[in-house]
């Protein structure tokens, strides 16, 4: 008890020298703080940037970006999220300087930049598939795309109907602010030629995550899911899809992505603003296209583009 | 100058204390501002009975009702199974075991609330999902019973520690009487003790619901989250957690969505606000007698 007591003591005058310390230390570095902060701060203009957009490419771009810094230290770059839509806004209203983005720019999204002096300049830097995955000891091993959109709005309720087994189909699907959500429903459900779009069936189960699905996926031989070709290991299998009866049916590799004969892909862009080009955001676009750049994007399983697509950027943005 | 510490002393604990009850009271008056906005252009009876949720699709449909009915049978299952557990093991703990065991299981029990729900929902994806459905034979695992057992066991602690301290604050006069009069221990326990601990069982359950009722990320990651109107606690659901915690990111605030899912917080927060109250209610008739 009376050790305890001891302790508790030399504790206390111990910490009150340590908050001594901390409080100089805290005062000193404030004092530094504000006279260095002034002088950098052209320096940072220069050698800093903002990339904002969608959070498909988030995690290629800060891979991407974190290489880049180690080869120049003396660059600062920032890289959020938040999806496609709010990195156009964020080029628009010049808070970022590139905006990622996994679908192209709208024509309102174009003019609205325009109206504010910005120049949307467009590079694609990755494809994405997206593969429809079942588990491995379900007999399908192949679909359409019109089957897939009734499975996906419960036409099609029972694996018997596409050459499986007699098993009720659970659909799994994304939350609707998930990239890959959005672009399944525009690549494979769908729409009709005014706005009746087709919806993800009502009984389908919104999965957290990517990885939700896997899981799912791959302890329940009911399930059929979708998402990123990364994600396809021996644990699942992926469905090899034609666009109709008729056409020949694709396994979703990367050269299949690569040669543009898998039916559900999509690119993947930078936007820069045209008008005004910083030195650091070139540099940046340079390196994302060069070999190394690419490497990275087939690292973290997205489908380098092939060379003459990457030719014909670099020579569209040097004409700037 | 002691005088002057004193008062100061007491400004900041008043201060301190009025603290909660003003963010209390800002949090129900936003949640209500945007709901009002938001049933001024959406009919509330369609909000509350509606049985389909598409907030982004041409037309708009927000209705609730397929959730209420995902978040009542999630609670009621994990209620069913969580009140006669815990209220056996409070038995357990305070009338049946020695006090060196009783001090061990105690703080166990109370060691249990601390498990972070997404790692409850991360064990209950992993290994409780595929056991429910092959031992139900059922399509998908992902069911209201999985987020039923996963939150059961999210209740157990509070329901448990409560219940136990009303069970030791029943006189020990009353139990000395009935065993005395011949009575047996089960006769005592079931007839004395409960009957005289109830109202704080009750308050312990009532407070193990507010828990469960509440709790978003292990629901979303065991229950499957389909918004259609479920037949069975065997068949996937969605629940009014979840459907805030995956919408709210992509919204843009303001709009009809956005005050939609602000709806669902008040909805949810009258809800927990009521049972709490009740709780409170049964709580405060225990220490009156």
């Amino acid at each position: 008890m009376y050790k305890v007591k001891g302790f508790v003591m030399c504790f206390n005058n111990h910490t009150r020298y340590y908050s001594v310390k901390v409080l100089f230390f805290f005062l000193t570095s404030l004092f530094f703080c504000s006279c260095t902060k002034s002088q950098s701060e052209k320096d940072k203009y220069f050698s800093s940037m903002q990339i904002k957009g969608s959070d498909t490419v988030v995690n290629l771009i800060q891979e991407l970006s974190e290489e880049f810094s180690r080869q120049h230290p003396s660059f600062n770059i920032g890289v959020t999220g938040g999806g496609s839509g709010n990195g156009f806004v964020s080029l628009v209203s010049g808070t970022c300087d590139i905006a990622m983005s996994s679908r192209e720019i709208e024509k309102k999204e174009i003019m609205l930049a325009k109206s504010n002096n910005i120049e949307p300049n467009e590079f694609k830097i990755g494809l994405d598939g997206i593969v429809v995955i079942v588990n491995r000891n379900n007999p399908v091993n192949k679909l359409t795309l019109e089957q897939l959109r009734d499975i996906f709005t419960a036409k099609i309720t029972n694996w018997k109907e596409v050459g499986g087994e007699d098993r009720e189909i659970v659909i799994l699907s994304r939350e609707s602010n998930s990239g890959t959500y959005i672009f399944f429903e525009e690549r494979v459900l769908g729409c009709g030629d005014e706005d009746n779009c087709n919806r993800f069936a009502v009984q389908s189960l919104i999965m957290p995550s990517s990885q939700a699905i896997y899981n799912e996926v791959f302890q329940n031989p009911n399930a059929l899911g979708y998402t990123g070709i990364g994600f396809v290991n021996g644990g699942v299998k992926a469905i090899s899809v034609a666009v109709n009866a008729n056409s020949e049916y694709v396994y979703p590799t990367l050269e299949n992505v690569m040669n543009y004969t898998y039916p559900i892909l999509r690119p993947l862009y930078l936007y820069t603003n045209g008008m005004r080009i910083r030195n650091v955001v070139k540099m940046f676009i340079d390196y994302v296209l060069s070999e190394a750049g690419q490497k990275i994007v087939l690292k973290t399983s997205f489908v380098p583009i092939k060379k003459k697509e990457q030719k014909n950027k670099i020579k569209n943005y040097r004409s700037v | 100058m002691r005088k002057i510490i004193d008062t100061m002393i007491e400004k900041v604990i008043f201060l301190c204390g009025m603290l909660s009850v003003i963010f209390v009271i800002l949090i129900f008056s936003f949640l209500f501002i945007e709901s009002f906005a938001f049933f001024r252009g959406f009919n509330i009876i369609k909000f509350i009975a509606g049985r389909y949720w598409y907030p982004d699709s041409e037309p708009v449909s927000f209705g609730i009702f397929s959730l209420l009915v995902g978040s009542f049978l999630v609670t009621l299952g994990a209620c069913l199974i969580a009140v006669p557990l815990s209220v056996m093991t409070a038995l357990y703990i305070s009338e049946v075991v020695s006090k060196n065991v009783r001090d061990i299981l105690k703080s166990l029990v109370e060691l249990m609330a601390a498990i972070p729900s997404v790692v409850i929902g991360f064990i209950g994806m992993i290994v409780l999902v595929p056991c429910v459905r092959k031992l139900f034979n059922i399509p998908t695992g992902l069911t209201a019973f999985s987020g039923s057992v996963m939150l059961a066991f999210m209740a157990i602690p509070t329901i448990v520690t409560i219940s136990e301290d009303a069970i030791r604050s029943v006189p020990r006069q009353y139990k000395e009487g009935a065993l005395a009069l011949g009575a047996t221990k089960w006769q005592t326990i079931r007839r004395i003790v409960l009957k005289t601990a109830r109202p704080g069982i009750i308050a312990a359950v009532m407070l193990g619901i507010g828990r469960v009722i509440g709790e978003t990320m292990t629901v979303m990651m065991v229950t499957g989250n389909s918004s259609r109107i479920p037949h069975s606690i065997f068949e996937p659901v969605r629940t009014m957690t979840a459907v805030i915690a995956a919408e709210i990111g992509e919204t843009v605030s303001g709009s009809m969505h956005y005050k939609a899912l602000f709806s669902i917080g008040l909805v949810l927060f009258l809800i927990t606000f009521i049972i709490n109250f009740a709780a409170e209610l049964f709580l405060g008739k225990n220490k009156n007698k």
